[in-house]
């Protein structure tokens, strides 16, 4: 085997026949690594159910104390990401680097917009001796331990999506590198919008979390 | 069923539509009391938004079966699990 | 043969090449020599644990040492050996050759999951130096948000271990959607992809739910909260809950495999094409789907609610119905065939006896009302051992006997082979049947002395294992000697009748010179 750099705008890789072949199977593959995020979530969300069932009072106390105006904030921030990366697969499907590109911009931009936003409610919520772990727990609420068991539910879950936030900015560099490369064509699109379906899934993700921790 | 290219006016359309529900969420959680019904209503909000997400953003309307097939097995495996785990819960 | 002999072990040289090749052969191999070091591994705990309980007195195990020793022998052999097993090694190495593909659908994944498995299982056995793990392999709260530190070392472990899980899913199941040669279509598969198949959705669907399990349990221990703690609100049965939503399917991602093997071995040995085959396709899948809605059997007195209780053990005793199916088809297979009693058949008629009285004993247990007096008893040890050991790691070297001349172009003394089936059967059911009776008569699980009356019951069960021991350690070293000094072996060295066998002894790099055109039925290549 000799190692001839594939160029990859026009050939499909070894093992597959043609490239439309290699594009579904890219993407099927992305969709099942969806099934899993949303298992790993969903487990989360069940656990959530189960606890605001045993302790409402505390999940009403809990959701009281968290700003709804900075989670609502947030959410249309996101659902804008959202917006511009289904455009950026819009863009790179019709041979448009150029602007695909400026749409993953501003998408990550969006992604750094929560994450500020996000460290604003957790320091405060810090501050405020919300903080589950490590004894920085004193606020005393009407609900005690429950209160305690809100908060935590609501660290993990909202910190795991910070941390897919994360993932989803270090995968939007490595477009913004790819896209500045030209690497990208009609036929050739795949990584597009795989991170497009992981970045929606983050999204999805927010949809459910923003109306349970805030809201009710 | 590949290569479906999303126009401009659809994707904003979407975005719309999904801001649109998430106004009407907060305001139906936050100045309307329903008792009991306030989570439910707010969870119905959030999974037409996810389906919308889902079909248009996703572009699962667009995409052949196998991909709805996959999305469709991990919202009914997530209620087993929710449904199964409640069984012991609330007859506890 | 591949131009001037070539094949995909020796295309290319060096230990570089090894552990960067995205071949899926060549990481079949890697696999094969990791998993045999887990399984030795693993292995050598049981058998301390065995001699051990030789004597009521403490022989040379404290209790701390023995339950450290439990733990890492369950560990180990589920996380590192049995889970990855099947599909990692023999999976990997057939799965392209039956559906005539070139590799799998993403060869990069397919190493990254290996070094998965090899980073997890350094850090899990890290712990040993931690000063070991004591909760057992299901990591139960409370005790492992309270016990060593080393507990978060070992869920660490096999959080890790679990993305290889994962991968090991998505791959399989992309390739087994897209990768078809031409004409394959599913109702063409051979039956061990079927049970590919329905593992790879398992793994895709449950293991995400372990991990975020294990995840939780590391806050719970990193932050010192109580999120399964019942003294600050949490619930410890949810972490039950949590850790059976995967773990309880996991035993089919153990066992569905072993089954594929069986189909293929047992229709080649009985020189008949498999009798049902859509109904044993069908019974893997609905294996797959039932396995998720009984996880709650293994909590029938861990406090759950008796409407719980009443669901999952009515729910379970349909677990039985697709395994049936299944034990029948491949009976009804060598009905009036002519059996050939080659090693891989002799290691499937083990599984077939073996895993009958696993799944039967299993039923027992399903019904709520005899769990309560077996319950943490050994009658469990043995019927999990039955299925697990007599069952899936019986497939599994089946396959191993089966699938070795096609991955290592060697052949294996057929008479040691033979006799180490032998050896394996009767030493294991003289260390498990006694353990049979003992459960039943109230002998509790899980520890390192017991009443004098279960003496002679403990003794048999012990020299049995040494039995079991010389005839794994016996069968991993003629497999490893006749990869070096076996005779060639021919293209299909058994008659079997499925499309990996019409591809070169060993394969070349790419399996097929030219992607075959399927026209016909699974098992009609001859």
């Amino acid at each position: 085997m000799s190692t001839v750099k594939i160029n990859r705008k026009e050939t499909h890789s070894h093992h597959f026949s043609s490239m439309d072949q290699e594009h579904e199977a890219g993407k099927q593959g992305v969709w099942l690594f969806m099934v899993t995020e949303l298992m790993m979530f969903g487990g989360l969300f069940v656990g959530y159910f189960i606890y605001r069932g045993l302790h409402y009072d505390a999940w009403y106390e809990g959701g009281s104390l968290l700003d709804w105006r900075l989670g609502a904030f947030n959410t249309l921030v996101l659902l804008v990401s959202s917006f511009t990366m289904a455009q950026a697969v819009t863009d790179t499907m019709q041979g448009n680097n150029k602007k695909a590109l400026r749409n993953v911009i501003i998408t990550t931009a969006c992604a750094f917009i929560f994450l500020i936003v996000k460290y604003f409610e957790y320091s405060g919520k810090i501050h405020h001796g919300l903080f589950p772990g490590f004894d920085l727990w004193t606020y005393e609420g009407q609900t005690g331990e429950n209160l305690r068991l809100f908060f935590v539910l609501y660290f993990v879950m909202t910190g795991l999506h910070g941390l897919h936030i994360i993932i989803g900015i270090g995968l939007m560099f490595w477009l913004i590198k790819r896209l500045r490369r030209d690497d990208f064509n009609e036929k050739y699109y795949t990584s597009v919008e795989g991170v497009g379906l992981y970045w929606h899934i983050v999204d999805l993700i927010w949809i459910y979390l923003f109306p349970l921790m805030y809201l009710i | 069923m590949a290569h479906h290219v999303v126009p401009f006016k659809t994707n904003l359309i979407t975005l719309l539509a999904l801001v649109g529900l998430t106004i009407i969420t907060v305001i139906t959680a936050k100045f309307v009391d329903l008792g009991n019904f306030n989570l439910a209503l707010a969870m119905l909000i959030a999974s037409v938004k996810a389906s919308i997400v889902l079909l248009w953003f996703m572009h699962l309307k667009y995409d052949g079966m196998m991909n709805r097939v996959i999305a469709v097995t991990a919202v009914l495996f997530l209620l087993i699990f929710y449904g199964f785990s409640f069984s012991d819960l609330y007859f506890r | 043969m591949g131009a001037h002999g070539e094949n995909y072990i020796n295309c290319e040289k060096g230990i570089w090449s090894w552990l960067t090749t995205i071949d899926h052969k060549r990481i079949a191999l890697l696999y094969f020599i990791t998993i045999m070091l887990f399984f030795l591994m693993g292995g050598l705990f049981a058998i301390l644990l065995r001699l051990e309980l030789l004597t009521p007195e403490t022989l040379f195990m404290s209790s701390d040492v023995y339950n450290r020793a439990m733990t890492l022998h369950g560990s180990i052999m589920v996380f590192m050996v049995i889970v990855p097993g099947v599909p990692a090694l023999l999976g990997n190495f057939c799965l392209p050759l039956m559906i005539g593909a070139k590799d799998v659908a993403f060869p990069k994944l397919n190493l990254a999951r290996w070094y998965c498995l090899i980073i997890g299982a350094f850090i899990a056995i890290l712990s040993l130096f931690w000063g070991g793990v004591d909760t057992g392999w299901t990591f139960y709260t409370p005790y492992s948000a309270k016990s060593s530190d080393a507990v978060t070392l070992v869920v660490l472990g096999a959080f890790v271990m679990g993305f290889s899980s994962v991968l090991t899913g998505v791959n399989f199941i992309v390739t087994i959607h897209k990768l078809r040669a031409p004409g394959m279509t599913m109702m063409r598969l051979p039956l061990f992809v079927w049970s590919l198949y329905s593992t790879a959705i398992i793994q895709v669907i449950a293991t995400p739910v372990l991990g975020i399990t294990l995840l939780l349990l590391i806050v719970e221990r990193t932050f010192n909260i109580g999120i399964f703690d019942a003294s600050l609100g949490g619930d410890p049965v949810l972490f039950q809950h949590f850790f059976w939503f995967y773990s309880h399917p996991a035993v089919y991602i153990m066992i569905l495999p072993a089954m594929g093997i069986i189909s293929e071995v047992v229709s080649t040995f009985s020189q008949k094409t498999i009798f049902g085959y859509k109904a044993i396709a069908y019974s893997s899948m609905a294996i797959a789907a039932v396995s998720f809605v009984v996880w709650g059997h293994h909590m029938f007195v861990s406090g759950q609610s008796d409407v719980a209780g009443v669901l999952f053990s009515v729910i379970t005793v349909l677990v039985g119905v697709p395994t049936a199916i299944k034990l029948f088809n491949w009976v009804a297979t060598m009905y009036k065939a002519r059996v050939k009693l080659d090693t891989p058949m002799l290691y499937a008629i083990n599984f077939i006896a073996l895993f009958t009285i696993g799944g039967l004993t299993g039923l027992f247990l399903a019904a709520f009302n005899v769990d309560v007096h077996l319950h943490d008893t050994y009658f469990v040890v043995a019927h999990f051992h039955y299925t697990m050991l007599g069952g899936a790691l019986m497939g599994f070297f089946a396959g191993l006997f089966f699938w070795f001349p096609k991955m290592s172009g060697r052949m294996y003394d057929e008479f040691l082979g033979r006799v180490t089936a032998i050896m394996t059967f009767v030493g294991f059911n003289l260390t498990f049947i006694p353990q049979f009776i003992m459960g039943s008569q109230g002998m509790p699980r899980r520890y390192h002395t017991y009443d004098g009356v279960f003496s002679p019951y403990h003794i048999a069960s012990t020299v049995g294992s040494w039995l079991v021991a010389a005839g794994f350690i016996l069968a991993i070293y003629i497999l490893a000697r006749s990869f070096f000094k076996g005779e060639k072996a021919p293209k299909d060295p058994w008659g079997a009748t499925t499309l990996e066998w019409t591809a070169d002894t060993p394969p070349i790099h790419e399996n097929f010179l030219e992607i075959p055109e399927v026209t016909g039925r699974p098992y009609e290549y001859r």
